[in-house]
Formats: C-alpha cells, sequence, structure tokens
C-alpha cells in the first residue's frame, strides 16, 4: 500500500500501528464512563429531574462496557493472549493493568449497580413470563425470590454505596485511557498530564450527549411524550461539563502555544494542513464551539418545548460528532508527524480488513443491538417497572429516601 | 434474620466460585516456571539453550574460506558476518558435504542494505536501485565480498590524463 509522505519520517512512522479501531476505544469508553455518571446524578447527587434517564444511562454504559475491549482484540494480534493479563499480571505495564480497571467497572461497579436495581423487577418477571425468558430471569435472581420491602431497602442502600463507589472508578476507567496516551513521553501530541482529565471531561460530555439522545429517540419510538424537564436538566449539565470540557482542552492549547518547546512548529504545522478539518472545523467548531453556543442559547433565551428538543437534538449529535473527532485527532494526529519534526505521513484507512472502515461501523452498530437485548431483557422505562402481574408488586417506585 | 440478604448471600456464593474457579484456572494453566527471572516463563531459558546451533559464526567459516575472508578484510563488508548474508549455515560446517549453500541473488540481497532511505545516515552507501542498476544484478560490477569498484571511471581518468 502506497502512503504519502512528506518532508522526514523515520521507517517505523510511516504506517500507522494505531488505526480507527484504537480511536473508538476511547471514544467507547468515554461514552461508558460518561453514561455512568450521568446516572449517578440521580442516584447519589439526588438530581430528580433526570430520573427518567438513569436505568437507561446503566444500561446504555453496559452495552457499550461489553464492546469497549472488541477493538483492541481486533488490533491484536493474538487476541487470545489477552487473557493472560488476568493469568500472569505485569504491574508495571499500564496496558496490562487495563484488564483490572474493566473487569473492576464491569464486574463490581456496573453489573452490580444493574443487578441491584433490578432485582425485583427480576424476580417478579421470573414469575409472571415463560419459556426461555422464565429461565433467563430465574437465573438472574440467582435463586433467591426475596423481595420483601427490607431487602429491597438493603439493595437501595448497597446500589447507593456501590454508586459512590462507581463515580471515581468511572474516572478511574477512563483516566486510564487519557493516561495511556498522557505517559507516552516520546510523543509531545499526547505528552501531557492534562490528558486524563481532558479525556475524563470529554468522556462525560459524549457520554450525556448519547443518553440524551438516546432517550429522545427510545420515547419517541415508544410514542411517549418526552419529559421535558428532564430534558432541560440533562442539556443543562451537559453544556456545564462541556464548558470544563472546552476550557481545559484550550488550557492545554494555550499552555503549548506559550511553550512553544521544540515540538511546536512541527505540531502547528501539522493542526494548519493534516488535521485542520478533522480538527478546527468539525471538533472545534462544529463539534465544541456550536453545540455550547446552542446549549447556551437554550439558557438565555425563552424556546418554545419543541424549538428546545430541536435544538438539544442538533446540539446532542454535533457534541458526539465533536468528541469523535476529538479521539481521531488524539490517536490518528499522534501518528502524523516524524518524531524528527520535519515530516509528516498519511493515514490510509482500509475498507474492508480486520482494521478498516467496515470493522469500526460494525463495532460502533453492535452496542445498539446490544442495548436493545438489554432494553427487551430489562426495560429501562420509569412507566415499564410498575408490573402489575401480581397486587403485591404494584408499588414500583424503590425506596430512596432511606439512603 | 438472613432471609432478607439471602439474595447477597448467593451472590457472595456466585462470586466466590467464580474466583475459586479462576484461581484454580490460573494454578492449572500458569507454568510452574512463571516469575523464577523475571516476567517470563524461567524453563524457556532452558528450552532455548537446548535448541540445536543454526548458526556456524564467521570463525569457524575463515577456516575454510581463508581466500574470501582475505576479500572481505580489504573492503568494508569486513564487519559484515558471512552468515548474515548466504544464511545459517552450521549444518554446511559440520559437514559441508552435506549441504551447499544456495546461490544468492543479489540484486534482492543487497538491496535489503543499500537501497536509498531518507532515514539511513548518509555516509552509508545507498543507491535508488532502479536507476542505479536497472534490475541487473549487483554482482556485475561488484565483488560482494569486496563491493568498491576501484578502476576509475573513464571521464576522470580522461581529465587525469591532460594535467
Amino acid at each position: 500500500m502506497y502512503i504519502p509522505v512528506e518532508g522526514f519520517m523515520y521507517p517505523n512512522e510511516v504506517e500507522l500501528q494505531w488505526s480507527v479501531l484504537i480511536v473508538l476505544y476511547p471514544f467507547i469508553t468515554g461514552l461508558v464512563a460518561g453514561a455512568f455518571i450521568l446516572a449517578s446524578l440521580e442516584r447519589v447527587f439526588r438530581v430528580e429531574a433526570v430520573k427518567p434517564t438513569y436505568r437507561l444511562a446503566l444500561l446504555t454504559a453496559l452495552a457499550f462496557l461489553l464492546v469497549a475491549p472488541l477493538p483492541l482484540q481486533l488490533h491484536l494480534g493474538h487476541p487470545e493472549r489477552s487473557f493472560e493479563m488476568y493469568l500472569t499480571p505485569h504491574r508495571s505495564s499500564a496496558m496490562a493493568m487495563f484488564g483490572f480497571v474493566y473487569l473492576w467497572y464491569l464486574m463490581a461497579v456496573l453489573l452490580l449497580e444493574i443487578w441491584l436495581d433490578y432485582r425485583r423487577d427480576i424476580v417478579v418477571k421470573s414469575q409472571t413470563s415463560t419459556g426461555i425468558m422464565r429461565f433467563i430471569y430465574r437465573v438472574l435472581t440467582l435463586g433467591s425470590n426475596v423481595i420483601s420491602e427490607r431487602s429491597l431497602r438493603i439493595d437501595e442502600r448497597l446500589g447507593y454505596f456501590i454508586t459512590l463507589i462507581g463515580i471515581p472508578s468511572a474516572f478511574l476507567l477512563h483516566g486510564y485511557v487519557g493516561f495511556i496516551f498522557g505517559s507516552v513521553k516520546a510523543n509531545p501530541w499526547w505528552s501531557s498530564p492534562l490528558m486524563p482529565i481532558v479525556f475524563i471531561f470529554s468522556a462525560m460530555v459524549s457520554g450525556i450527549a448519547a443518553v440524551m439522545l438516546l432517550y429522545m429517540i427510545t420515547t419517541r419510538l415508544r410514542g411517549k411524550e418526552i419529559d421535558i424537564r428532564c430534558l432541560d436538566k440533562i442539556a443543562q449539565y451537559l453544556m456545564y461539563t462541556f464548558v470544563i470540557d472546552f476550557s481545559l482542552e484550550m488550557l492545554d492549547l494555550l499552555q503549548r502555544i506559550y511553550e512553544a518547546d521544540e515540538s511546536f512548529r512541527s505540531l502547528d504545522f501539522m493542526v494548519h494542513t493534516r488535521l485542520w478539518t478533522s480538527q478546527v472545523i468539525v471538533q472545534i467548531l462544529l463539534g465544541t464551539v456550536t453545540p455550547i453556543a446552542l446549549l447556551g442559547l437554550t439558557q438565555i433565551l425563552k424556546l418554545t418545548e419543541k424549538t428546545r428538543k430541536r435544538v438539544y437534538a442538533l446540539a446532542g449529535c454535533l457534541t458526539v460528532m465533536g468528541i469523535f473527532a476529538m479521539r481521531w485527532n488524539v490517536v490518528i494526529g499522534g501518528q502524523l508527524f516524524s518524531k524528527s519534526f520535519l515530516g509528516y505521513t498519511t493515514y490510509k484507512m482500509g475498507f474492508a480488513t480486520r482494521e478498516g472502515l467496515l470493522t469500526a461501523i460494525a463495532l460502533m452498530i453492535l452496542p445498539f443491538g446490544i442495548l436493545w437485548l438489554l432494553v427487551k431483557l430489562l426495560p429501562p422505562w420509569p412507566d415499564a417497572s410498575s408490573i402489575s402481574a401480581s397486587g403485591e408488586f404494584e408499588q414500583a417506585e424503590p425506596v430512596r429516601s432511606l439512603v | 434474620m438472613f432471609k432478607d440478604i439471602e439474595h447477597l448471600i448467593r451472590l457472595a456464593t456466585v462470586m466466590a466460585i467464580a474466583v475459586v474457579a479462576f484461581l484454580v484456572l490460573r494454578a492449572g494453566v500458569v507454568p510452574r516456571s512463571f516469575g523464577q527471572y523475571g516476567h517470563y516463563r524461567g524453563a524457556a531459558m532452558g528450552e532455548i539453550a537446548a535448541r540445536p546451533i543454526a548458526f556456524a559464526g564467521h570463525d569457524l567459516c575463515e577456516t575454510c574460506h581463508s581466500d574470501v575472508a582475505d576479500q572481505k578484510r580489504q573492503g568494508k563488508h569486513v564487519v559484515v558476518a558471512c552468515e548474515a548474508c548466504h544464511g545459517a549455515l552450521a549444518k554446511h560446517a559440520d559437514d559441508p558435504a552435506s549441504l551447499t549453500p544456495a546461490k544468492l541473488d543479489t540484486t534482492v540481497l543487497c538491496a535489503r542494505c543499500h537501497e536509498a532511505n531518507s532515514a539511513k545516515p548518509k555516509w552509508f552507501p545507498q543507491v535508488v536501485t532502479a536507476d542505479h542498476s536497472g534490475g541487473i544484478a549487483c554482482d556485475t560490477c561488484h565483488q560482494p565480498h569486496r563491493p568498491k569498484i576501484e578502476t576509475k571511471p573513464e571521464t576522470e581518468s580522461k581529465a587525469e590524463g591532460k594535467k
């Protein structure tokens, strides 16, 4: 494959080693962390307005978390060897430690929180459903049908505690991804102590925007009315987080411009040429400034509900696109310039290859398929939890006041 | 008393079983010598050491091919080990009749090191083979063991003659 090179590149820099799949990896984990943090707003910070999205956010986080390691597995020449990081843990390797960060977040936080939150529904469904679904629900109950008031209160208290642990865990999950890039000291495009922090905030932004869009789409598909109070609140939090995220990114940029170290001219040239469209146009103008401005307008102007919904939808789409562009610019941008600062290479994405465009598209569709299954199995809608199969299960809302 | 936390006890049991199953699996599949010297299988050292020797080493080559060794000493390729180009030939060194080294294709072999690449140091001899030889084998002009062509180009000889 011919790769156009400009100026001087070392031989091992001409072909990019980290492909679009490595762009997907931080993008997907970001959605996970962001969705979870949105869920924790209701659980820990008592933001009652966002309650309709609580369970949807948890299921979204799980669907994307299950897909998060797949880009890495496809990227590896020997995916079966990845299990060895559990068998023979290498404590000095940041990449090898990902397995534990991932496992902790999946098993100790997300699955546990979802199980505790849905346990009552699972028990009810294990008694009311039939066939294979009955079997699945019965397995999920672990053979215990106890849903006494006290047991639900214990679940609630434990769930609260897990969410409390889950917030730093979500920060750890995505902070870790930023750490991986930020700690590559040989690469001036990545090497920055701000990287983990910027990654965490951008994760929150993308996750909140994604759940907001999913909430709007799923509510529309179900033919229900969107809770505008909930949407307003999410959009408000999205804007706050986005402003912090953008400020941090600009702070990083200012620092680089003022510091102007030996890499600056090379990186500056790259931003003005190869990354101009993806960084300046897509990431900054369309994906950051425009959604912040749109969300800001909804705070300042008195817009109708219909207009607000449209603005939120547009801002949400632009935000997700902008954060994807940010991941692209970090991962791909960091490999386009020579460490000699004298040349630039080009990223040639394959089409129907192991790390090509089709694979990337399939990997982005997959979480939605998993989410669809999860939603079928564990309906997250506020109106769906009031299962009226038998009288004793009528009281749907868990007891939150005791926590 | 435990009735209300029965599900949590079951969950803890499932988790404990999973952890024990993992530990059993780990004990079964991780080699005993893992970590003996470092983050790898210690027994691998012995296994690698027990492998048959593939390279003879240039000292052994020179005992028979002293003429080639003399040629090499006169040129830059003195630093290149015989088997770097000819391949691993311990079998040939043990019993020369059992294995005759294959004739090398210099069109491909020389380009492996001498094909021009801007990342190579300037002092290193390098050519764009397509322009330099146009597909003709390098050993048509160059003696691979002493590659420098000593004869002066015709134009340079004429210029010197005028002086």
